[in-house]
Order: C-alpha cells, then sequence, then structure tokens
C-alpha cells in the first residue's frame, strides 16, 4: 500500500473511509471491533498525526482530526468514533505529557508502532461522572499498581495501551485523580460485561476487570482534573460531534439520492420528499456551523490554559455537544421519512437503520441531562458572549 | 476578607477535609473541590462581597486555592473602590 508521508489527510482519510464502508455492515451485525478499518489507519499512519514532529507525528490540529472523524463516520461511525477516542486519548499525552521524559518517549513509540490508545475512565459505582474515582493508583519505590472494576473499557481487548484514570493514592479524595498509561505487557483484563447494544456496535466497548502494574513514571504528571478541563472535554465534544456530524451527512446524502431519483422518473413533480429533505439540508448546516465554530473557539485557545479551563470555554463545548447530539436524531429521522420503507429496510441502498441506531447514542455518550446539569451551574457565573463575530 | 472566604468555603465547598486544616495555598482542587462547587463558592464570594466575577476571571486558576482566590477577589474590590 502507497503511503503518503505528511498532511494529504484527505486522501488517506478518504482511503480509509473505503474500506471501513465495505465492512460497516458487517461490523454493526456482528457487533465486531472494525480491524479491517482500523487497519487501514495504521497503514495510512493517521493514529499518529497529532504527535508533535519532533515526536516522529505529524502536528496536525484538532480540526484535521475532526475532518478525518467526520469523512470516516460517513462510512462507519463505530471506526470513526474508535479513531476520535484514540485522539481523545492522544491528546492528554500531547498536552500533558510532552515535557515528560516517559510519555515523550511512549509518543515515539506510538508513531513507530502506530499503537492504538483506549481509554478507562468509567467505574463500577461512580454513577457515570468520570471526575470522579473509587480505585486508587498504589504506588511502591519505583513500581505503581491499580486494579480497576472499568465498567467499560471501548475496544479494550484491541488496544496496544489503556489510559486509566484512578485517585491519586489511598488516601486521596474521589476527586484527587490521576490518569496513568499502561501498555498490553503490562496489564491483564477480564471481561465482566458484553457490549451488546442499539448502536455503535463496533466499538466493542466491554466492561472489564483491570489490573496492572507499571513502573510509576508512567503516571501523567498532571492531576486528572487538568487534563480532563483542558484537553478531554473540549476533544471529546469536538471529535465525538465531528463522528455525528459524519453519520448526519451521509444519511442526507441517501435521502437527496432517494429524492433525486424520484425527480427523474417524473420530471416536472415535485417528489413528495423534497421538502423534507431542504429541512434536514438546513439542520445538517446547523451541526457543521456549531461544530466548526467550536474548533475554532478551540484552536484559539488551544495555546491559553487559563481559557481552556474557563467556565465560558466549558458552556461553549457543552453547547457544541448537546447541539450535535440532538439534531443529528432529527437529521436522520427526516431522512428515512423520505427514503420510507427503503430507509427502513436494511440492505438497501437507501437503508438507515445503522444510522439510527448509531445515532442514539450520541445523546447517552455523558448524558445529555448530565452537561445540561453542568452548564446549568456554569450559567449561574458565567456572562453571556452577547457578541455574534466574537 | 480571608475569613469571610474561608467561611464560605466550608460553606459552599463540600470539602471532604475541614477548610481550617488548609493552608492558604493548598490546592483546593485536590482537596476535592468539584467544578459544581466551585461554581457554588463563587456565587457565595459574589453574594458577600457584593461583586461579579468577570469571565476573565472565571477559570480554574483563580480558585486553585484560597489565596488565588483573595487575589482575585482584591482585584475586583480594588477596581471598585477605585472607581468610587
Amino acid at each position: 500500500m502507497t503511503v503518503t508521508v505528511g498532511r494529504g489527510y484527505t486522501e488517506r482519510a478518504e482511503r480509509v473511509a473505503a474500506v471501513a464502508a465495505a465492512h460497516a455492515d458487517d461490523v454493526d451485525a456482528k457487533g465486531r471491533f472494525p480491524r479491517e478499518a482500523v487497519d487501514a489507519m495504521i497503514a495510512e499512519r493517521l493514529l499518529s498525526i497529532q504527535i508533535p514532529a519532533a515526536l516522529g507525528g505529524e502536528d496536525a490540529s484538532l480540526s484535521e482530526i475532526a475532518e478525518i472523524c467526520s469523512l470516516v463516520g460517513q462510512s462507519c461511525a463505530a471506526a470513526a468514533m474508535v479513531f476520535a477516542m484514540h485522539h481523545i486519548k492522544l491528546s492528554s499525552l500531547v498536552s500533558h505529557g510532552a515535557d515528560d521524559s516517559w510519555h515523550a518517549g511512549f509518543m515515539r513509540r506510538i508513531a513507530t508502532g502506530q499503537l492504538l490508545l483506549a481509554s478507562a475512565t468509567t467505574e463500577g459505582g461512580i454513577g457515570g461522572n468520570l471526575r470522579n474515582s473509587i480505585c486508587a493508583i498504589e504506588v511502591e519505590g519505583d513500581i505503581c499498581r491499580l486494579t480497576k472494576d472499568a465498567t467499560v473499557i471501548s475496544y479494550g481487548a484491541h488496544a496496544d495501551a489503556i489510559l486509566i484514570t484512578s485517585r491519586a493514592h489511598a488516601d486521596a479524595a474521589s476527586t484527587d485523580q490521576v490518569m496513568t498509561v499502561f501498555t498490553r505487557d503490562q496489564y491483564t483484563i477480564e471481561r465482566t460485561h458484553v457490549w451488546d447494544t442499539l448502536g455503535m456496535r463496533g466499538t466493542c466497548s466491554d466492561g472489564w476487570l483491570f489490573r496492572g502494574e507499571a513502573p510509576k513514571a508512567q503516571i501523567l504528571p498532571k492531576p486528572f482534573a487538568e487534563i480532563a478541563a483542558q484537553s478531554m472535554l473540549a476533544t471529546s465534544h469536538l471529535l465525538w460531534s465531528a463522528v455525528w456530524y459524519g453519520i448526519a451527512v451521509n444519511a442526507v446524502a441517501r435521502a437527496q439520492a432517494f429524492v433525486r431519483a424520484a425527480a427523474r422518473k417524473s420530471p416536472g413533480v415535485t417528489p413528495p420528499g423534497a421538502l423534507r429533505l431542504a429541512e434536514a439540508s438546513n439542520l445538517l448546516q446547523l451541526v457543521k456551523a456549531s461544530t466548526v465554530a467550536g474548533l475554532r473557539e478551540y484552536e484559539a485557545a488551544k495555546a491559553d490554559a487559563d481559557r481552556l479551563s474557563s467556565v465560558g470555554f466549558a458552556v461553549a463545548m457543552n453547547n457544541v455537544k448537546i447541539a450535535a447530539s440532538e439534531t443529528i436524531l432529527s437529521i436522520v429521522n427526516q431522512a428515512m421519512l423520505i427514503c420510507g420503507i427503503m430507509g427502513y429496510k436494511n440492505g438497501t441502498p437507501f437503508s438507515l437503520g445503522r444510522h439510527l441506531r448509531d445515532a442514539h447514542s450520541a445523546q447517552l455518550m455523558i448524558s445529555n441531562d448530565r452537561i445540561l446539569g453542568n452548564t446549568s451551574n456554569l450559567l449561574l457565573v458565567h456572562k453571556q458572549d452577547t457578541s455574534l463575530i466574537g | 476578607m480571608k475569613q469571610k472566604i474561608r467561611e464560605i468555603l466550608s460553606k459552599h465547598g463540600g470539602l471532604p477535609v475541614p477548610v481550617d486544616q488548609l493552608a492558604d495555598d493548598a490546592d483546593l482542587y485536590a482537596a476535592g473541590l468539584s467544578s459544581f462547587a466551585s461554581v457554588q463558592v463563587m456565587l457565595g464570594i459574589e453574594d458577600a462581597f457584593d461583586i461579579e466575577f468577570p469571565d476573565s476571571l472565571l477559570n480554574r486558576k483563580s480558585f486553585q486555592s484560597i489565596a488565588a482566590i483573595v487575589r482575585a477577589v482584591e482585584s475586583l474590590v480594588g477596581s471598585a473602590e477605585a472607581a468610587e
């Protein structure tokens, strides 16, 4: 396979998207890991593009990564979500580990070996709030040990390393957390829950009992609270929204093809779905505009830790997530109404069942109720930005 | 002012440790201050000192420690007095 070195992200992503599309229905039907698409990402060296060039990466911006999420998401949302989650984890390393020798060295290893990173932030008993941990990391000499009842580790069985949160030490408050990198040879995982879901079936987000032991140098040097506020919150909402936008784009493309086919059959007569298509197109543009504005805001704030951890920025990122996750459901639903039985049936060029099921995950990936609750609290002190352009 | 801030922190901070045991420069987030509670503390301070935090001060750093809160409040109380 030819590999484009440096940039050419769109071409590389399109080649991945073609592979992902060919296997998307099988991945969905079997609830299996999108191996072929992830192998294509590896072949295109897309797993390391966010890493600084000095450490073997390509210095890709979050917007460039979001574009790839959207392109792959148009073919296979599960494969795109794996790519997004990998880069969300990587953003924590790039933002908070570049000055630390172990983590800088690990980034080189990611680039050389195209390693896939997974995340273990949820835990039985924390009620879905990832800013709380029950388990605590145990440090003895130069070694750290951790056991965690991780109720979700997406593609845990397929990852080369897991970034996992815990309390900072045995006496730490539940919010005093750290994040530690464990590589595959440093942990065992035992499956506790099987990911058999309505949609996003290929992310294989099973539950695992994690047991790991590693040099303590692998604990990220910053508190997890800072990592969450400065890299994870924004990158999660933005890259997820990019994947969801991709689902909606493909749903609208299918609906548009349906309407066009009807229009060709009877020229001069506006097909019944045409008006709904116009509405769906309008909603799609809203999701795009909101996501792009969020990406611009992130790129502008990126170098400023105070701005990244500000109330105003958190409100903006929360709003991007809410808007994308709610609106894509309306879009896919409109597309389904346009395509009718051809959209409802599996195996037609207009099938939308997978889109609809995948789209339903968006409101639940960090529950929108939780996010709206968080925003409503922040709005008690946040001053509204009344400018249009900013 | 510091004492009043400590009282507000004790009342609204939801910290698992008594505020008396925290040094002025102790990291409040490490001590267990959640983002929800930090907003409640901000509201308590706004009310107690009759000030409003501008967005530029509504970030993690301003509420990282008791000393940081004192600095943030002083910058606002000071500018209010100067304007009078």
